[in-house]
């Protein structure tokens, strides 16, 4: 059976889940408990579990991320919220410098099961410091696991996995897809393995990668180029970019000859340049074009509302790379 | 990564060339400069220079074999450098692709009192080599059609060429050059070698040989040719096909007028004689040394004669390169004898000796058989009295020079028996008219029958 619902609920139906089902599991984070989050995802878990279990913390992102680590180290399975990822520039070193190497450096000893969720993404007029696309950035990191889901489902199945991973998992949540609904199916043992992308709608022309909110760029970008040119587009949700499932990517050129990367992300130096380099060592001789990016503008995210939808990567942008490579 | 080494195209019109021997092993280190192998073309063999050094990795072509210019041949590695099997050469199977785009050849069409000097290229530096003319057809094929972004190529510039859609078109031995691309920036893209590779199979149906019957009768009158039983027909060499087709295309697009005079060379021989008698054996002077000299004057005082009609203009050449006919047992080729003005009668002596003795061994550089601005042919040695030449296109005029005969002439009211000589100017109409080549062919005249002036 599945159920409708928004991402948001499909996220507080895994966080009350993995609490009951593990009595290590615990919530740290600002105004998660009394206020119920920034975005409402822990509404209503203080008063089922406790003040223990679901815990307030002072505004110190690199306190409450390192106390993470240290009960993670300790044998807890501790999630931390970190209100916006803005913030998680405050806890750079405790995310870098011990959570993702802990397990290297103590030669394999302390492992750090660490799930740290973050809300990401512009269009919400949140201003230059409060837009960060950085999923890319956190893939950057060995040692890290990065999710970005794109719908209540996934949303649900991938944070339940996260729980179960014995790695820090960076839990990055497009503040632009709380309220979208979807259908979650209510086993309470519903997960979703990481390194699975998904293909959301098969095609032949036109291979479209996107991951968390740029995935809905490449639907609706598939969607025109069918409508209006009659091409048929094959869009691939990433779900996790580390571990990365290149494999599901290059089936897919192979069959398409042709691949468009769309992200939040700037194009110098993200994401979409990473999926284009392994695309090019594993499928030079399947493309008919080079592989496109359409990424945000190498800007600052701008407030004022025009400029800010005009920084961000739009389905029209998807059309024009698809149409610049036929 | 491995420097791809190329079928080099050495002629305007050459679109393929065959392997002759190899002369760098696998294994073998290549400097730059080395010569690597040696090519055969349409008219000659050449050797292969290497633009690159490198270890010789591979032969990706083997002795004998045929590949269109522009494919690649062998591969050089830098030291230690393995190089992926992937990029070898196909060798066109079954019935190659190839075999489809290539121009028909029409069958010679010389008659006996016709003699032909050409098989020349001419391609002057400044212009631009056209494209392979067999890939122009082949564009003409099966380019698909109602795509209105339709690029032309640059004719020298790269083509842009997807990967996918080279890996299929190497996988079928498809010669890319004759694809027109219809993607951005005129790029060949799978869709294009695709629909290259159903026009072909589309083309397959019949076999080849009978395009050569189907192709005979337009070419050649039906008397001259008695009928082959299928499957007599014999292929046409190179050089025969070359032949064809310049012959054909000279007197199709060139209108020939032709002027025939009588040349007194009874000076001229004693003038040789005395040269001869105290030159040494590479510097001998033969008559036809003398007549490329009186050419190369004539020239100089009438341009118009080595110059070269073209839509735009007239080109006219700075240098004047003449080109000589020698037979050869299989078939004819006329290399030039470089940069004639500078030259006196014992350097040109001494080069036309060294050209027919390496054009007899198919050695001849690219130059002198594509540099050629005029064409002299004689076959004065066979006793032919009189020959007109087609013009060697796209060059402006032929000499075309009989035997030298003992004749009654009249001189000062007496008949007296004079060395005579026949010769006669076949030139194009659309470049000078009658009374220009009366001119220019009375200054050869005078030149012959002065010959002191031959020594300046």
């Amino acid at each position: 059976m599945a159920v409708e619902m928004r991402m948001r609920d499909a996220l507080r139906e895994a966080l009350r889940e993995e609490l009951l089902r593990d009595e290590r599991v615990f919530l740290m984070g600002e105004d998660i408990g009394g206020y119920g989050g920034s975005y409402a995802v822990t509404r209503g878990l203080l008063d089922e579990f406790g003040p223990e279990r679901v815990m307030d913390t002072p505004i110190s992102e690199s306190g409450i991320v390192g106390a993470g680590v240290g009960a993670a180290v300790a044998g807890l399975r501790p999630m931390v919220e970190i209100m916006t990822i803005n913030f998680s520039f405050v806890a750079f070193d405790q995310i870098i410098n011990n959570a993702s190497k802990f397990l290297y450096m103590s030669g394999g000893q302390f492992n750090v099961p660490l799930v740290l969720r973050m809300a990401a993404g512009g269009g919400s007029q949140l201003g230059a410091t409060h837009s960060h696309a950085l999923e890319g950035l956190y893939a950057h990191f060995p040692g890290l696991k990065v999710v970005c889901p794109s719908n209540p489902a996934d949303a649900k199945g991938l944070l339940k996995q996260a729980f179960r991973d014995p790695n820090p998992v960076i839990f990055i949540e497009h503040s632009a897809l709380y309220g979208v609904k979807g259908e979650v199916p209510d086993d309470p043992d519903y997960r979703i393995e990481f390194g699975k992308a998904r293909v959301l709608r098969e095609g032949t022309d036109v291979t479209i990668v996107g991951y968390a909110g740029s995935v809905h760029q490449g639907l609706r970008g598939a969607t025109m180029l069918e409508e209006q040119e009659g091409l048929s587009a094959e869009v691939i949700d990433l779900r996790t970019l580390r571990p990365l499932d290149i494999d599901t990517v290059i089936e897919s050129v192979k069959k398409t000859n042709r691949a468009v990367i769309v992200e939040d992300d700037w194009k110098f130096g993200g994401f979409a340049g990473e999926i284009s380099a392994q695309i090019m060592e594993r499928a030079f001789d399947w493309l008919d074009a080079p592989v496109a990016r359409v990424s945000g503008k190498d800007v600052p995210m701008p407030y004022n509302r025009n400029l800010e939808f005009a920084a961000l990567p739009s389905e029209e942008d998807v059309v024009e790379a698809v149409l610049a490579m036929l | 990564m491995a420097t791809e080494v190329t079928m080099p195209q050495m002629g305007a019109d050459m679109t393929e060339g065959t392997l002759v021997r190899w002369l760098k092993q696998v294994g073998d280190q290549v400097n730059r400069g080395d010569i690597i192998a040696e090519i055969e073309t349409d008219k000659a063999t050449v050797e292969l220079e290497a633009y690159d050094s490198g270890i010789m990795a591979q032969h990706s072509v083997k002795e004998g074999e045929t590949v269109p210019v522009g494919d690649v041949i062998a591969l050089l590695a830098a030291e230690g450098e393995s190089v992926p099997d992937n990029v070898a050469h196909k060798p066109p199977a079954e019935t190659p692709p190839r075999r489809m785009i290539e121009e028909p050849q029409p069958i010679a069409q010389a008659t006996t009192q016709t003699t032909t000097a050409s098989t020349t290229e001419v391609a002057s530096a400044e212009k631009a080599p056209p494209p392979p003319r067999g890939a122009e057809e082949a564009h003409e094929r099966i380019a698909p059609e109602g795509n209105g972004r339709v690029l032309e190529r640059e004719a020298g510039a790269r083509q842009r060429v997807s990967p996918v859609a080279r890996r299929i078109a190497s996988e079928a031995g498809l010669d890319l050059s004759a694809i027109r691309g219809t993607g951005p920036d005129g790029r060949v893209l799978r869709r294009d070698v695709e629909e290259a590779l159903r026009a072909h199979k589309a083309g397959e149906a019949p076999a080849p040989p009978v395009r050569e019957r189907e192709l005979a009768p337009a070419a050649v009158a039906p008397e001259a040719r008695p009928a082959a039983a299928p499957g007599e027909v014999e292929p046409l060499s190179r050089m025969r096909q070359a032949i064809a087709r310049r012959m054909l295309m000279s007197k199709q697009q060139q209108p020939h007028y032709y002027l025939t005079l009588d040349i007194d060379m009874t000076e001229a021989l004693e003038f040789r004689k005395q040269l001869n008698a105290s030159a040494s054996d590479d510097q001998r002077v033969s008559i036809n040394d003398l007549i490329v000299k009186a050419c190369a004057l004539a020239l100089d005082r009438h341009p118009k004669f080595n110059a070269e009609f073209t839509e735009q203009g007239l080109r006219q050449h700075k240098d004047i390169h003449i080109d000589i006919g020698i037979a050869l047992d299989e078939g004819l080729i006329a290399p030039a004898i470089l940069d004639v003005r500078g030259k006196g009668l014992g350097a040109i002596a001494a080069d036309a000796k060294d050209l027919i003795e390496r054009a007899k061994n198919g050695r001849l550089t690219a130059d002198e058989y594509s540099a050629g601005t005029f064409t002299i042919t004689n076959l004065g040695n066979f006793g032919v009295e009189t020959l007109i030449g087609i013009i060697n296109p796209p060059q402006a005029a032929i000499l075309g020079v009989g035997s030298v005969m003992d004749q009654p002439v009249v001189r000062d009211g007496e008949v007296v028996v004079r060395k005579m000589m026949k010769v006669a100017l076949s030139a194009d109409h659309r470049v000078t008219d009658g009374a220009e080549g009366a001119r220019f062919i009375k200054e050869i005249q005078g030149l012959l029958e002065n010959p002191v002036s031959l020594a300046l």
